[in-house]
């Protein structure tokens, strides 16, 4: 049987993991503010959730690059990127842009908002995958950025004068956006709220 | 670990992720402890972790800044030619009106990944040679902590390898030094990761 420490009356420091009375403000071994469970942390969550959605909308409604050869210029959103790179043949590449920047915000989205969800109004996953799924969410939403490094890589190596040469659009901000919006959603979710709602003893245990 | 029976605090950790509660015993080098709810790594000393974590931030820290001034990346076509460095990278969108995602990009590449670096060798350089901890010492970690997730030198190095194959049919692309010697300071602070456990940093920091 798990005992917590708020069962114990007590307060665990999330940055160095000692264990204070519940009522101590700041952690005595490295000073970071203590709290039993983040009251404040869902409607964190949703408020960083909120931007990031929004913030990814023109970042798939805007081009990412504009591209000019000595032959034609032309514009990509990030989904036209993609499908024509891999009309050159380069599945692979398109299915890590494809991954990092469409299928993986959107499932972010959807993970954090089930995460907050479960919290207040219980789920059918058991708590144990719901940790599983928050790990998963801090782990891989920094490797969104990856599109926005490759538009930066592009645009400052391809400076040919008339040749070639890419020029950053305003998805690239949008997009940006909408990843740090999305890992601060992330970051505030306090995961012990996951636990709490299977901590209330059963019933039918005499002990 | 067992469940505790009474309210020493020092002998209690409990677990960041799920509040779970336990006692530790004296740990000895090469020790390590699971949380048994939710898998989180509590600790895990592994021997020589300072010597080793302070020697590879040392050497990327060197490599990080030599690596700046070298080209990464560098292309032809047409005859024009045209290298890269890290910082024409950081400054692509430096003077149009998306110059805010230049220093989002510098930040994440260059200059976080230094300040961490800089941050882990004053934190853990006077404890690795068992004098006192240096002025400051705790906030310096804990700023290092908070910075972690937005340092993405590796997902840069995965955005160049995915530039690289966009650019080849536009033009013919050569990697530079500095590209290399990224990808081994990636190595060197995937070592120091699996080195480093905050636990005994902070430990180790109150004494
Ligand atoms: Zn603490
Ligand atoms: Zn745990």
């Amino acid at each position: 049987m798990i005992v917590t420490a708020r069962d114990k009356g007590l307060v665990c420091c999330q940055s160095c993991a000692r264990v204070w009375p519940i009522d101590q403000p700041h952690c005595g071994a490295c000073g970071t503010r203590l709290r039993s469970r983040d009251q404040m942390s869902l409607q964190r969550v949703w408020a960083w959730w909120i931007a990031g959605v929004l913030a990814y909308i023109p970042a798939n409604l805007y081009p990412m690059l504009h591209t000019r050869t000595l032959l034609h210029s032309s514009e990509d959103t990030i989904i036209a990127g993609a499908f024509e790179i891999a009309a050159h043949g380069s599945i692979i590449v398109a299915g890590i842009i494809l991954g990092a920047s469409v299928i993986i915000p959107l499932c972010k989205f959807f993970a954090i908002a089930y995460l907050a969800l479960a919290v207040t109004r219980g789920a059918h996953w058991p708590a144990r995958r719901q940790f599983v799924l928050y790990e998963v969410v801090e782990f891989i939403g920094r490797w969104s950025m990856i599109d926005v490094f490759v538009v930066a890589i592009l645009c400052s190596v391809v400076q040919l004068s008339v040749a070639a040469s890419i020029a950053p659009g305003v998805a690239a901000l949008a997009f940006a956006c909408s990843v740090i919006f999305t890992m601060l959603s992330a970051q505030s979710f306090d995961p012990r709220l996951i636990w709490d709602r299977i901590e209330t003893p059963p019933t039918k245990d005499a002990t | 670990m067992t469940p505790p029976q009474n309210f020493d605090l020092k002998s209690l950790i409990a677990c960041p992720k799920c509040d779970a509660l336990y006692r530790v015993g004296p740990v000895e080098k090469g020790d390590q402890a699971k949380c048994l709810r939710c898998r989180t790594v509590l600790y895990a000393r592994r021997r020589d972790a300072g010597l080793i974590i302070i020697s590879t931030a040392l050497a990327s820290t060197i490599l990080v800044i030599a690596a700046l001034f070298l080209p990464f990346i560098e292309i032809s076509r047409l005859g024009f030619k045209n290298g890269s460095t890290l910082i024409d990278a950081a400054l692509a969108f430096y003077g149009g009106p998306l110059f805010v995602l230049s220093l989002a990009v510098i930040g994440s590449i260059i200059a976080l990944p230094l300040t961490r670096l800089f941050l882990t060798l004053y934190t853990l350089t006077p404890l690795v040679l068992n004098r006192p901890a240096w002025p400051g010492a705790k906030r310096a970690f804990r700023l290092s902590e908070t910075l972690r997730p937005w340092s993405m030198a590796e997902i840069f190095l995965v955005g160049c390898a995915v530039s690289l194959i966009k650019l080849t049919d536009l033009a013919r692309v050569e990697l530079g030094p500095a590209f290399w010697m990224f990808v081994s300071v990636i190595l060197l602070m995937a070592i120091q990761n699996s080195f480093m456990c905050r636990w005994s940093v902070w430990k180790a920091l109150e004494r």
